[in-house]
């Protein structure tokens, strides 16, 4: 796996082929969530922050067990939690584990500005370089699962690696390790598309769910985190995933026939930045008011 | 657990209640899931809110908190009277077939025969089998009988009808027969193939009849014929990770190391003492019964030597006066107030944080601010340490000193931990004690030693115990936990032999397992279940082979379960009474006539040589040798068949006799901090504690990772109930009961539902008990710093004395004058 | 088809090595350190609940003798047969379980009356103790009870723990408290 694991195959805002690209044989990895196994028990939140170093986050009651309302840009994977009544009276707890779907047509990859600062492996992990990240936001807006979240102190955009360090040493992503019911599971997408539909098969003849399903839009080229649903007709239910994920038009359109005018704007948005800062100065830090945040988990970036 | 975590992959169906496994042992639910995913094994979960487990459950059935045992006794009639039970097995292996004494009487008007109400307890003569002058007991093998158990035990239960059921639990008929069909299911046609596992935890033990209610659960596992078989089984799913361990080495009231009977005033002597808790065997006359306890002896004097070494002689009755003898029904219950009267000025704790944990928390404050010193050794600060600065209480007024002894957390310690399977793994430190800390078992045993030493200047009472203490550790004041490891698994102190004469082990050696220990001062060991942990050959409990031949889950050769490291407890039943497994595809155990001993991949919880033709029961541990439906004697105090009775705070009069609604032997300590509420007076929400997967007790809200996941006090109330109360989630509610108040937040979720118990709507209220005034969200001003157990009741099991969290009554409000 | 994760990366391990074959450089990202590659891995259990997963303790320092091993990651233990290197939440933040500027790490001490903790020496504390343990069993000690029946019990001091702890530290409190003659103890088994 090593170095496999790094080898490039798309670039963002990169004209031009890829080097390397189709000289080897490509093995896709992905993620299988099956959500029907998922006890909601938050191990892959925490695993994911241990292991990424990220800094706790600040959260508030919710009235309900999810730990806050959407993933953020320290907090790069979240069980969302609906509860639902089934029309027989009984009751339905749709638990799913949400972050970076690792598209194989990344919209974040597609709408990010700044050369190289998104990149997608042979492999299929969608991973940024933040030093090469200009803060510009556009990815969030590329992204039809709204997953890419900034961080307004570094003034830059994160999201989940898919552990791409783990994976380089052959070891799985630090949140299916953790997995105490193995509803989350790691390999090649064809095994993982085999175990789901495995598993959807389960669920409709022995569990009573006729429409249980794998979830793998090919809106977005199919994507390197798929889920087995009870309800695959209804992914809006879980969280709101959406149905048909698509790249929006708009940044189709500026990447392509009106890829000047983005970076006409693109090089605006920077001058007036640039022009607000010598005017008032930069902005004020925010006070640190977490105590719990005082251990260590400083941003790594920041 | 009878059975293992990784046995539950083995079963067919799963009967979860009074547990939340999914949200308590997430990494042992995982076998659960693991069955679902391999066998198509159905999981049903009762509670009242549907939990995590209840998300990925076949179904949930809804049920009122506290009224479990009429579930449990609905299934068992059905079973009976519906022919899905396991004949064979029930003929062959329980006391169905025993003769009752002829006046023996059942609960028809709420309590059985010999009731004095003078006293509030039982004369249980006539709880006893008909016996032969010989002793053996009078049985009836076609179970027809009048006076037979099986007979008695549906008359008993020919009350608890799917219609009661309904009434009591507020689960409707045709879910209650649902399960009914699902579980008992595996019977159908006779078939003996299949099996059902029982998981339970504090949801069952938590009430004021909680023994009786997991008898019920042993019972119907009994009568289905699931016990000691892979797949089965009564597994109680254990809290803390060393909760089996503390309670196996008896820090507890009621007993000595290894479940060892505490010897009490009236005992006089040892022998008088051994007398009484060495039980004779009760055995028909049709079956062997090798009754293991007949052994108490051997385990007794080789746990005196093993305390006291040379001081204990055959002469001194093995030191038998150096064993206190506790007053007969003292309980731990008791201790705050008899804190509060004075009799108890000093107090030690050691990573156990009371004021959180007794009920009646008013009552420990109080009894705390008694005391002239209290030690506390602990890696965070908690609320006991801090009682004095507790909200409402004035510092310069309580005069007691406090003691706070940094001690270690798991990362800085060696030595073994019990799972709930038994299973007792070593490991090792991974770094030193922070700052100043230090290992906690050298802070007591330096705390003994300076007692020691005053004693050896001062003299003073009785000091022979502590003089004579078994104390010959390397570094005395450092004992290793490798020292103390092998005191627990014991040593030969003469030349050992065997029972075939064969082998034998040299004097001071380590004594391969408890067959070896001896009851004429021959041998020492601290624990006689532990014997076999640490042998000549090594700590078996470092053992890491990942190996398992069988398949089964049994893993034997990863560390050491106790007893002989056997992994499923009365295996034995998992044979039919030839000897062959009821279901060959899961055989843990079968006889072998060519060998002539008992053979497979799990060690034998039998006499290994003893032949099916010779009809040993196969429940070693009982005197009958058999399981029993009809518990005899004293071993219940509250009845030898499991009779329910509402809460002591219940919201409804019991439906099967309404007269004698609560436990007749429930106790309730009488002072002023022990009020119990009633629907009448506004009370009328039942409300229950939990625990959730995001927070260890009182632990984890130090652990900044944690305190994100689940960052204030809640409490979950269903829409219907806000809705009349215009509670809002999110809002800030007082829930009061008769004793105080508790303030936190709403959740307000559809996942908790009224249900109509006795013709009557009821709410139900689950609050999660992880937070006090000390902590993470409390110092930063976040929560009301109230206690859970300010207003949980202070009634008790009568049989254990645990207290009712599971069941008692509140009223819910909004709380006026906070910010939401 | 039987997925195989280790399959899985052994053939993509020989994908790797095919590529060699041809001329075209592919491109890679800069490799990124894995942060436990220099670790020493120390096998434990889980303290908190009574499933006792298995968990590996990665420390810095080498175990040279002059180095203080200091806890930088918790995992599970892959090997352990019920856990199967998962976790729990709780589980998986044992890392802030160790290193925590919340830990106790020094003896105190409240006195009568007084509204803060003090700093007391171990030596002080533990002399303190002793004393008030003697003092109050010499006062306390009960050799008979009411009916005259020989009790040797020291009934006026109570423990409570064990349940977190190891059973070589349990053993340690019931050996001790039984020779003093405590007959109030206690776990949190019942609560």
């Amino acid at each position: 796996m090593s170095e496999e694991s790094r080898r490039i195959q798309k670039i963002s805002a990169h004209s031009g082929p890829v080097p390397g690209a189709g000289a080897a044989r490509e093995l896709k990895v992905a993620k299988l969530i099956d959500v029907t196994t998922c006890i909601g028990c938050k191990a892959c939140e925490v695993a994911c922050q241990e292991w990424n170093d990220l800094p706790f986050a600040d959260t508030t009651f919710q009235n309900n067990h999810q730990t806050m309302p959407d993933t953020a840009w320290n907090y790069w994977t979240l069980i969302t939690m609906d509860e639902v009544q089934k029309p027989d009276g009984s009751m339905n707890w749709l638990l799913r584990k949400d972050g970076c779907m690792h598209c194989a047509e990344p919209g974040c990859l597609a709408a990010c500005p700044a050369e190289g600062a998104i990149v997608q492996y042979a492999n299929g992990i969608v991973d940024f370089n933040h030093e090469l990240c200009i803060g510009c936001q556009y990815c969030t807006i590329g992204c039809p699962f709204n997953i890419p979240k900034f961080n307004p102190q570094s003034k830059k955009v994160f999201k989940c690696t898919l552990c791409t360090d783990r994976v380089e040493q052959g070891l799985e992503p630090a949140c299916i390790k953790s997995c105490p019911t193995g509803c989350l599971q790691f390999g090649s997408k064809e095994d993982m598309l085999h175990v789901a539909g495995e598993r959807a098969a389960q669920l409709r003849d022995h569990s009573g769910f006729p429409d249980a399903g794998v979830y793998d839009p090919p809106g977005v080229g199919g994507t390197g985190v798929i889920y087995v649903l009870h309800d695959v007709n209804t992914p809006e239910a879980y969280g709101g995933l959406p149905k048909e994920p698509r790249i929006p038009r708009a940044v189709w359109l500026w990447k392509q026939p009106l890829k000047w005018l983005g970076n006409a704007a693109m090089l605006g948005g920077i001058l007036g930045m640039a022009a607000h800062y010598f005017l008032f100065g930069p902005k004020p830090e925010p006070v640190e008011t977490k105590a719990q945040n005082r251990n260590r988990h400083e941003d790594p970036l920041a | 657990m009878t059975n293992s975590w990784t046995d539950i992959a083995n079963t067919d169906v799963m009967l979860i209640m009074g547990a939340n496994p999914a949200e308590n042992h997430p990494c042992g639910f995982k076998w659960a899931l693991e069955a679902k995913r391999k066998r198509n094994a159905r999981i049903i979960v009762v509670d009242p809110r549907f939990t995590r487990t209840a998300a990925t459950a076949d179904f949930h059935v809804p049920i009122r908190a506290g009224s479990d045992m009429v579930f449990v006794g609905g299934l068992i009639r059905y079973a009976i009277a519906n022919n899905l039970y396991a004949h064979e097995y029930v003929t062959h292996y329980s006391n169905a077939a025993f003769l009752v004494h002829p006046d023996f009487q059942l609960p028809e008007d709420g309590v059985f025969s010999g009731f004095q109400e003078v006293t509030s307890d039982y004369d249980r003569t006539t709880w006893s089998y008909q016996t032969r002058p010989d002793g053996t007991v009078i049985t009836d093998a076609s179970m027809q009988h009048p006076h037979c158990v099986f007979q008695l035990l549906r008359r008993h239960y020919s009350r608890y009808t799917p219609e009661m059921v309904e009434q009591v639990t507020g689960v409707p008929i045709p879910l209650f027969l649902r399960v009914a069909d699902e579980f008992l299911g595996i019977r159908k046609h006779g078939d003996m193939k299949r099996t059902g596992t029982l998981i339970y935890s504090l949801g069952w033990t938590h009430h004021s009849t909680g023994t009786q209610i997991i008898r019920s659960g042993a019972m119907l596992q009994l009568l289905l014929g699931n016990m000691g078989r892979p797949g089965g089984g009564v597994n109680a799913l254990r809290g803390h990770s060393n909760v089996q361990g503390a309670t196996d080495l008896a820090i507890t009231w009621d007993s000595l190391p290894g479940y060892l009977k505490q010897p009490t005033a009236s005992d006089g002597s040892f022998e008088a003492w051994m007398k009484r808790t060495t039980p004779a065997v009760l055995k028909p006359e049709e079956t062997q019964s090798l009754n293991y306890w007949a052994n108490t002896p051997r385990f007794a004097v080789s746990l005196m030597k093993s305390l006291y070494g040379p001081a204990a002689t055959k002469e001194n009755g093995w030191a038998y006066d150096y064993i206190p003898k506790p007053p007969d029904g003292r309980a731990w219950w008791g201790l705050s107030q008899e804190m509060i009267q004075g009799k108890v000025q000093g107090m030690i704790c050691f990573g156990m944080n009371v004021l959180g944990l007794m009920a009646g928390a008013h009552r420990t404050q109080a009894a705390l601010g008694h005391l002239d010193w209290l030690a506390v050794c602990e890696i965070f600060p908690d609320e006991t340490s801090e009682f004095w600065c507790a909200p409402g209480i004035r510092a310069h007024e309580i005069q007691t000193t406090v003691y706070r002894l940094p001690g270690v957390g798991f990362a800085e310690k060696s030595g073994t931990t019990v799972n709930s399977a038994r299973m007792l793994q070593w490991k090792d430190a991974a770094a030193p004690p922070p700052g100043d800390a230090r290992i906690d078992q050298e802070i007591l045993a330096q705390l003994f030693l300076r007692v020691r030493d005053l004693y050896i200047q001062e003299g003073g009472k009785f000091p022979e115990p502590i003089l004579n203490l078994t104390w010959d550790y390397k570094i005395a004041d450092k004992p290793s936990s490798e020292e103390l490891a092998r005191e627990l698994n014991g040593r030969a102190l003469a030349e050992a032999t065997d029972e075939s004469g064969k082998r034998s082990v040299a004097a001071g050696k380590q004594v391969p397992d408890f067959t070896w220990l001896r009851d004429d001062g021959s041998t020492a060991c601290a624990c006689w279940i532990y014997s076999g942990s640490w042998t000549e050959d090594g700590a078996q409990t470092k053992r890491r082979n990942t190996d398992d031949p069988s398949g089964l889950g049994i893993f034997p050769n990863w560390a050491w379960a106790w007893p002989l490291n056997r992994r499923v407890l009365y295996n034995r039943a998992s044979c039919d009474p030839a000897g062959k497994p009821w279901d060959p595809k899961r055989a843990s155990l079968w006889w072998s006539e060519k060998d002539g001993r008992w053979l497979g991949p799990d060690v034998p919880d039998f006499k290994v040589t003893s032949p099916p033709r010779d009809k040993m029961g196969p429940f070693i541990m009982n005197a009958e040798g058999l399981g029993r439906f009809f518990a005899p004697g004293a071993l219940m105090l509250d009845g030898p068949f499991p009779e329910h009775y509402e809460p002591i705070e219940g919201p409804i009069a019991n439906p099967l006799h309404p007269g004698r609604s609560t436990n007749p032997l429930g106790k309730k300590i009488e002072t002023p901090f022990d009020r119990f509420g009633k629907p009448s007076e506004g009370f009328t929400a039942v409300a229950f504690t939990m625990r959730m997967t995001e927070h260890y007790h009182f632990w984890t809200k130090n652990n900044p990772a944690n305190v994100q996941l689940v960052p204030e006090p809640f409490a979950e109330i269903g829409e219907d109930m806000a809705r009349d109360l215009g509670i809002s989630g999110g809002d800030f509610i007082r829930i009061t009961s008769a004793r105080g108040y508790h303030i936190c937040r709403a959740m307000v979720t559809k996942r908790l539902r009224p249900l109509k118990v006795a013709g009557k709507v009821v709410y139900q209220v689950g609050i999660p008990f992880n937070w006090g005034f000390r902590g993470i969200a409390e110092d930063a001003g976040k929560t009301s710093r109230t206690l859970i157990n300010h207003i949980t009741p202070t009634s008790y099991d009568i049989n254990t004395r645990t207290p009712e969290y599971k069941s008692f009554l509140v009223k819910v409000e909004k709380a006026r004058g906070l910010r939401s | 088809m039987n997925p195989n994760r280790r399959q899985f990366l052994q053939t993509a391990a020989g994908a790797g090595a095919l590529a060699l074959g041809f001329d075209l450089q592919p491109l890679r990202a800069q490799a990124r350190a894995l942060k436990t590659a220099k670790t020493t891995e120390t096998r434990s259990n889980c303290p908190y609940c009574a499933v006792c997963c298995g968990v590996i303790i990665h420390t810095i320092g080498d175990r040279s003798k002059n180095v203080v091993p200091q806890v930088v990651h918790v995992e599970g233990d892959p090997d352990h047969p019920v856990n199967r290197g998962t976790l729990c939440p709780k589980g998986a933040a044992l890392l802030q379980d160790c290193v925590n500027d919340r830990r106790l790490t020094k003896p105190q001490v409240r006195r009568p009356g007084k509204t803060e903790w003090e700093d007391i020496s171990w030596d002080q504390a533990l002399q303190e103790l002793a004393r008030r343990i003697k003092d109050d069993r010499d006062r306390g000690f009960l050799e008979f009870d009411e009916h005259g029946r020989k009790v040797n019990r020291f009934p006026n001091i109570a423990f409570a723990g064990g349940a977190t702890d190891s059973n070589e530290f349990c053993w340690m409190a019931v050996k001790t408290m039984a020779a003093l003659g405590v007959i109030r103890h206690e776990n949190v088994a019942r609560t």
